[in-house]
């Protein structure tokens, strides 16, 4: 396969927590722990996993907003990890973020026109027939009006203003967007054409997207292929179809019994499964298996072994001992699968 | 979107938005935040009193000597003959007459009128050049807490700490006292060191209050999406603090520097009644009070110049609540 656009290696992001007066770390949240995945030129990857598991600190770290505590970002063949601000500068261009936040994201006290056209400024490029051309025309590819460039955030809607933060993305051409729940801060009824935009826009401009959702629906009809994460992991990484046809990892199941399905006819053959419990903190993870503490498989090596991220078909990364549609895995994979199932139906081991 | 804003764009908001085609001709200018506080403002009649007596005052101090050439007499000319002399009080109880407006101070019987319009000027001076003073300390000592935190923060919220413990007051008489022996080293003296000397103690240490503010301010701000945004785009320090930062607070910083002035005119008044200001025969506001307080059998004496003060600090802090009010960034989204 061609070489990736974006390659995301081992990457971890771990929050120093401090008590006291002279700022002693007493621990340390991991919000990101080890997450890998490569994005290809022209693809859509949609990120999924509910609050906290660090879907928003993924995209920060890509964009290096913040400093990563292990693990690689590479972004077209350049090692970014720790490359120096001033450095990085230029390659900004290439690599956008869309805000969760549509009101929060844009600054109430800048125009429509200052804020499109801010990247030009800051990065200091020069147009054709200047700033104000090129913003009027992206405001009209992005469904606003153009004549709105001296109009200010808050006379504008939330879907109007998620449109000028994905304006202000497109401005310089980006090759990959980083969108952080583009649409859940938005009405159900707009969300669609904030979603159907972006769809539009990646083929108009050749874009490449990560896709940030908590739910497998939002992200269902725009992606090639989805992660879910869990817990600052990944536990399972698939193109669209076998995802959503026949998802391995139990998590994902449980998220997608918790989406309403479209056609009536399918409606009885999916029971919804209700995930017990609450999500544990990520100050202090439950060990091996993340996702051991609300799973209804799980078994003592759950608790005791920590499942890799393995390709167990074509295509479909997973991590779980005890995977869901066992007959779409591969020979290879299969056997050990089974033999889990029989270690924990005999267990050799006596912990308790 | 809650706002409840009648701005003429209303139609163009509904959604679905995709207006593009079939634009009207004329140019869409929006309105901008300070545009709308303006309109809020207006229709705030008591700040807006308070803003017409604010100008009203502005203009008394700064054509002082053209009003008290058209109404009254110089402020330090004495007029003997208005006094009686057996009790040193102004004939007929207070003297006002269409040539003495306010009538006329005891003992020399100087223009009451005049010197009630002269003391807005040094009033006016020091509690706005102390608040200039106030907010420059404040501003960047409170955004660089806020904007680097750390102990940049540390270090700053601490001395804030200290100045807001300082006794002020007691402080406050000490310094202009023992400075101002110093005319001959300091190389100014009289009233320009006096002024100097006020605007510079009052102003230096009330920067905490707005440093506290300011502080608040910019540590939020920092968090917002839009600084990211701007850090996303490849933005540096200067033009995060400049251009993202700082448009933000001129709202708070404006509301407080309103809401200073007339706490600053309280304290000048106090600092020169208590002899430590402005030193006499210079018409002061605090410094009458003072002379007034002997002669309390003439009320008129301490009537116009605690009215004087009275209502400078009404209308400044009507103005400020109203402004603040207008500008309210929770109502304003
Ligand atoms: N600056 C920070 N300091 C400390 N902890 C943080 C920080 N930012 C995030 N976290 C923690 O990291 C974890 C992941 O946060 P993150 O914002 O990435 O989640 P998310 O998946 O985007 O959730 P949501 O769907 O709510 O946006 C959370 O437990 C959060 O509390
Ligand atoms: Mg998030």
């Amino acid at each position: 396969m061609s070489e990736p656009l974006l390659s995301v290696q081992g990457l971890e992001k771990h929050f120093p927590v401090t008590k006291g007066l002279f700022k002693r770390q007493v621990g340390a949240v991991r919000a990101v722990d080890g997450v890998s995945f490569d994005v290809f030129k022209g693809e859509t990857i949609g990120l999924v996993g509910e609050s906290g598991c660090g879907k928003t600190t993924t995209g920060r770290l890509i964009t290096r907003l913040i400093e990563p505590t292990g693990g690689k970002v590479v972004f077209e063949g350049n090692d970014i990890t720790h490359m120096s601000q001033s450095r990085i500068r230029p390659l900004r261009r290439d690599m956008q973020l869309i805000f969760q936040d549509p009101y929060s994201s844009l600054n109430p006290r800048h125009t429509v026109g200052a804020i499109v056209g801010a990247p030009f400024r800051i990065q200091g490029v020069k147009t054709e027939q200047g700033i104000k051309k090129e913003v009027q025309d992206i405001l009209a590819l992005v469904g606003l009006n153009p004549e709105h460039y001296n109009r200010y955030p808050h006379e504008f809607s939330g879907g109007q203003r998620q449109r000028i933060g994905i304006a202000r993305t497109l401005a310089l051409k980006p090759k990959l967007i980083i969108a952080d729940e583009p649409v859940s801060a938005l009405d159900v009824s707009i969300q669609a054409q904030v979603v159907n935009l972006l769809e539009d826009l990646q083929n108009e401009l050749d874009l490449t997207y990560v896709v940030i959702a908590h739910d497998l629906s939002v992200v269902r009809h725009i992606s090639d292929r989805v992660a879910v994460m869990y817990l600052g992991k990944i536990v399972e990484l698939a193109d669209r179809k076998s995802l959503y046809d026949a998802p391995m990892h139990p998590y994902t199941n449980a998220l997608l019994s918790a989406v309403p399905i479209p056609d009536v006819k399918h409606r009885g053959d999916r029971e919804r499964i209700r995930l017990q419990g609450d999500v544990p903190s990520p100050l202090n993870p439950p060990p091996a298996c993340r996702f051991h503490t609300r799973c209804w498989k799980a078994q003592v090596v759950c608790k005791t072994e920590e499942p890799p991220l393995v390709e167990l078909a074509p295509g479909h990364q997973v991590a779980c001992h005890f995977p869901e549609n066992a007959d779409k895995i591969s020979a290879p994979a299969a056997a050990k699968v089974a033999r889990n199932v029989q270690d924990a139906q005999h267990p050799k081991g006596t912990i308790a | 979107m809650t706002a409840p804003l009648d701005a003429p764009g209303k139609a163009a908001e509904a959604e679905p938005e995709a207006v593009v085609a079939g634009v009207s001709g004329k140019a869409i200018q929006g309105r901008s935040l300070g545009q709308i506080a303006w309109l809020r403002l207006k229709r705030d009649k008591v700040a807006l009193a308070g803003a017409g007596v604010v100008v009203f005052l502005i203009l008394v101090a700064t054509f002082a000597p053209l009003i008290v050439g058209w109404f009254g007499h110089p402020p330090n000319e004495f007029h003997q003959e208005m006094i009686d002399p057996s009790t040193m009080t102004p004939k007929g109880g207070s003297g006002i007459s269409g040539e003495f407006l306010f009538g006329v101070e005891p003992l020399n019987g100087r223009d009451l009128f005049s010197r009630v319009v002269y003391g807005a000027r040094i009033s006016l001076l020091i509690a706005f050049l102390a608040t200039v003073l106030s907010v420059v300390i404040g501003t960047v000592m409170g955004v660089m807490a806020g904007y680097f935190g750390g102990w940049v923060d540390t270090v700053i919220s601490r001395l804030m700490d200290i100045f807001l413990a300082f006794p002020l007051l007691v402080f406050a008489i000490a310094l202009v006292g023992v400075l101002g022996q110093f005319e001959q080293q300091l190389g100014v003296q009289g009233d320009t060191l006096r002024i100097l000397l006020l605007i510079f103690v009052i102003g230096f240490f009330n920067w905490p209050y707005i440093g506290r503010i300011i502080r608040g301010q910019t540590l939020s701000l920092r968090e917002r999406e839009f600084v990211d945004a701007a850090r996303s785009l490849g933005a540096r320090g200067p033009y995060i603090l400049f251009r993202e930062i700082l448009p933000n607070l001129i709202a708070p910083i404006l509301v407080y520097a309103t809401l200073l002035i007339p706490t600053n005119v309280l304290f000048e008044a106090a600092l020169s009644f208590l002899g430590v200001g402005i030193q006499a025969p210079t018409a002061t506001w605090g410094g009458m009070l003072a002379q007034a307080v002997k002669f309390y059998t003439v009320p008129h004496f301490m009537f116009f110049p605690g009215m004087a003060i009275f209502i400078t600090v009404l209308a400044f802090n009507l103005f400020g609540d109203g402004l603040r009010d207008a500008l309210d960034p929770k109502s304003s989204r």
